[in-house]
């Protein structure tokens, strides 16, 4: 028998409301099946299990809101005798498909509740639903009970969320209110299942926990150093020449690559400050920090880079970015990075010295590539330059071994066929 | 390929990327970049979209001539016609 408990998705989690449960009693899982959808303050969650067996019991229904470490779900793990042998467990990628997050609606419409409790749909005939459409239903305080699916075989989908939002009030409803957010629940209607996350100031709060707790328990320490892109970029220009537009790479995949490579090298940068010790990560799992455009980033992480060939890491980036804008992140994907990266691109400014995350011990800044002079060999010419940096938490390593971090990641671009 | 219809499926492929954007108030002739802070992988992943619709295999060193609704229509139509 195992625990399926409310994972703690990185450092700033503590709480965390379960949308969807994508098994139940009976169902078969194994190790790395996404199980449950649930919501952070930061971005919706696919979570994924870690250990295979199966669901004897869901303890926590769909729409609580329950801290880290709290008791999900039990499992029957193999080994152990299985009462309700399923027949077939339906796939967890089969889920209705994610649709685009919506932007915070303007003007949020009424709570529309229903005069009755909806009673428990009967589990094996629930109408599909995708996480995101769920989420704005729990915005927007619309029962799902009352809305009729269009999506593939009945999935509700938003736009259906939508149309159920706009739909005539109920005689009981209460007049329009600005924030549903604020609106307690009147005493004669049943309570909505949870308060709905306002994702903007939960993400600000979020970040702000995380980042005042390193500042405050991380003793940072900053090195810096300019570095040649002139190689990297020429084989890269060659490289993406010969490529199809479907398979070019961006310069960040290099540095991606080129950091793995040389954290692999110098371990003391990649893993985690836990209980006044240093815990090396057993591969590089890289977080890479992506803004979200409407304010806030997140930093999921890329595994293994190291063992990954540059396209595979292209398509691993391609792939986050485009759920990162959806909203929709994977648990292990939240929890795994053992170092970031932080890379501003070209629209940035040249130099870059961030904040760790804890309870990781180094995150490596990339400013944007500017045309330089650059003297070497006596001669001095112009070459595209990229500002490198490490933030290091000095409890973990020393300016030495950052300094020496950084140069591996140095030679190591300038051998970019070898990335 | 008309137009219009490079228009359509350049504004489908920006909300794909940036749903968060308000489509009717995209500036046809300013650039998306400075506009709604696209970057490198949102342009790449324009280029693609067009790519896979009209078969057009844009140069890397190409891309900045499309990173506005204006100037991705006049250049596919130099690129088509």
């Amino acid at each position: 028998m195992a625990d399926f408990l409310m994972p703690s998705l990185g450092a700033d989690m503590e709480v965390g409301t379960v949308l969807q449960w994508l098994v139940k009693p009976g169902d078969a899982v194994k190790r790395g099946d996404i199980v449950a959808v649930v919501d952070t303050e930061k971005a919706t969650i696919e979570v994924e299990i870690f250990q295979s067996g199966v669901i004897q019991r869901i303890v926590v229904p769909e729409g609580e809101k329950v801290p880290v470490g709290t008791l999900l779900a039990v499992i029957v793990t193999n080994g152990e005798g299985v009462v309700a042998a399923p027949e077939a467990k339906p796939k967890p990628a089969e889920r209705a498909p994610v649709v685009i997050a919506p932007p915070p609606p303007a003007q949020p419409a009424p709570p529309r509740i229903a005069a009755k409790p909806a009673p428990e749909p009967a589990a094996p005939h629930r109408a599909r639903i995708s996480p995101l459409a769920m989420r704005l239903a729990m915005e927007l305080k619309v029962n799902l009970a009352t809305v009729k699916g269009t999506g593939p075989e009945g999935a509700v989908t938003k736009a259906d969320v939508e149309r159920a939002a706009k739909a005539p009030p109920l005689p009981t409803a209460a007049a329009p209110v600005p924030k549903p957010i604020e609106e307690p629940a009147p005493a004669a209607l049943p309570k909505p299942a949870v308060a709905p996350i306002d994702h903007h100031t939960a993400m600000r709060k979020v970040i702000a926990a995380a980042m005042a707790r390193s500042k405050r328990e991380i003793p940072h320490y900053y090195l810096g150093t300019h570095i040649d892109m002139s190689k990297a970029m020429a084989w890269l220009q060659a490289e993406n020449l010969k490529r199809p537009v479907t398979e070019r790479l961006l310069y960040s995949v290099l540095l991606l690559k080129a950091v793995a490579l040389a954290a692999d090298e110098i371990p003391e940068m990649n893993g985690f400050w836990i209980d006044g010790a240093f815990k090396p990560g057993e591969a590089v799992h890289v977080g890479v920090a992506i803004s979200i455009r409407q304010g806030g980033l997140i930093a999921p992480a890329i595994h293994d880079v190291g063992k990954k060939n540059l396209s595979e890491i292209m398509a691993s980036l391609r792939d986050l970015v485009k759920r990162v804008r959806a909203g929709v992140l994977r648990s292990s994907e939240i929890a795994d990075a053992t170092i970031t990266v932080t890379s501003l691109g070209n629209e940035g400014v040249e130099s870059v010295f961030g904040v760790i995350y804890p309870p990781q011990v180094a995150l490596v800044g990339f400013g944007k590539i500017v045309e330089r002079p650059w003297a070497s060999g006596g001669m001095v010419g112009a070459r595209p330059v990229i500002m490198a940096s490490l933030s290091g938490d000095h409890r973990a390593s020393d300016g030495h071994r950052g300094a020496l971090f950084l140069n591996t990641i140095e030679r190591l671009l300038q051998v970019p066929e070898k990335l | 390929m008309t137009d219009d219809e490079i228009k359509t499926l350049f504004l489908r492929e920006l909300h794909r990327i940036a749903p968060e954007v308000e489509l009717s108030e995209v500036d046809p002739a300013v650039d998306l970049r400075e506009q709604i802070d696209l970057d490198s992988m949102d342009i790449l992943n324009l280029a693609i979209a067009i790519h896979e619709a009209t078969g057009v295999d844009i140069p890397e060193a190409d891309y900045p001539q499309m990173t506005s609704l204006n100037g991705c229509v006049a250049y596919l139509r130099s690129r088509t016609s």
